[in-house]
């Protein structure tokens, strides 16, 4: 005889299994007392140009461990490398962002102990790498000035989700039409707890108020 | 592309609730993507009808969609409006004030299964 077909409710998100999995991850960083950051953007927005600074610049400071994710090639890695970071180059295999699980697989590889800080810098998208909880303690997104000031309405949950903004390339800032005061109520009425710092990792504008984010949120997270 | 990182999102979800309920079998799934999920329908099928064939548990299911259209409530006059006709500055007293009341659900709401 056939088992009878039983019908159950799950009213769960699809999300739900990968929100687990982030969850016991960054308690487990938490118990090892490193942070682990996740940062978001669109391609070209400056992510590993800043992190290239930011690693110059804190590399007296602190272990910092970068992990690259992109759908192919390894051109990240070696340019963080190059500026002292301790570096690997996930390959997402086509897909448009990082989840928990490929994120503890990377950790393992990169292997995160006696680290302060590992950085991701997931996929160039300002859309999926929203939804996926990697399991990192901060997310940071960076929106660079070229990109314009109504990404926020666009993109709504990433801006949503983000516990700090970084608007990227201000040098830039005369050549286009981006109104800073526009951005500022875009990214209120999304998310009125996230922070925004303008910088350029060109100019060195900004950078030490990122950098004492960074050393905040590594203090805290040690705390 | 998004679609199938969903999918495949949606599969991990399901063969947990299957170990959790011992079934071998999922014959049905229904699913409820809101109107501003992000999730586009047909793509959301296409991937699952492809990524299906590679699932035992899954392999020989019914995939239902129930839509659940988009309404965002007004913060400042009470009212709601549906969202994807106004957008986000309300139609009756024209202030930004407003949020998402529903519409981004992206949620198995229910299996058959033996």
């Amino acid at each position: 005889m056939q088992d009878p077909i039983k019908v159950i409710e799950v009213k769960e998100s699809v999300f739900s299994n990968n929100d687990r999995e982030a969850e016991a991850l960054r308690q487990r960083m938490h118990d090892a007392g490193t942070m682990m950051i996740n940062l978001m953007s669109s391609p070209g927005a400056g992510k590993t140009t800043l992190l290239s600074a930011t690693t110059r610049a804190l590399a007296d400071e602190m272990n910092i461990a970068i992990m690259e994710a992109d759908v192919d090639s390894d051109v990240d890695a070696h340019t963080v490398q190059e500026a002292g970071a301790k570096a690997i180059q996930l390959h997402t295999g086509g897909m448009c962002h990082l989840d928990a699980a490929m994120t503890e697989q990377g950790l393992a590889q990169l292997g995160f102990e006696g680290q302060d800080l590992v950085v991701i810098e997931n996929v160039g998208n300002l859309i999926c790498p929203a939804e996926f909880d990697t399991g990192a303690g901060k997310k940071v997104m960076i929106l660079s000035v070229p990109e314009g000031d109504d990404k926020p309405l666009k993109y709504p949950l990433m801006f949503e989700v983000s516990d700090l903004v970084l608007i990227s390339k201000i040098d830039t800032l005369s050549y286009f039409d981006f109104d800073k005061q526009k951005l500022e109520r875009n990214v209120r009425l999304r998310n009125p707890n996230a922070r925004i710092i303008y910088l350029s990792a060109k100019t060195g504008e900004g950078m030490d108020e990122w950098l004492d984010w960074l050393r905040e949120a590594v203090r805290e997270w040690k705390a | 592309m998004h679609e199938l990182g969903v999918v495949f999102a949606a599969m991990d979800t399901l063969d947990d609730i299957a170990k959790e309920n011992e079934l071998t079998r999922i014959s049905s799934v229904t699913m409820r993507l809101g109107e501003v999920s992000g999730i586009l329908e047909d793509y959301f099928a296409d991937c699952w009808h492809w990524a299906q064939k590679k699932n035992d548990l899954l392999r020989d299911s019914e995939l239902k969609i129930e839509r659940v259209d988009a309404v965002t409530v007004c913060n400042d006059c009470g009212r709601t409006y549906p969202t994807v006709e106004y957008g986000r500055v309300c139609p009756y007293c024209g202030s930004d004030q407003t949020y998402l009341l529903r519409g981004n659900e992206v949620e198995i709401k229910e299996i058959e299964g033996c």
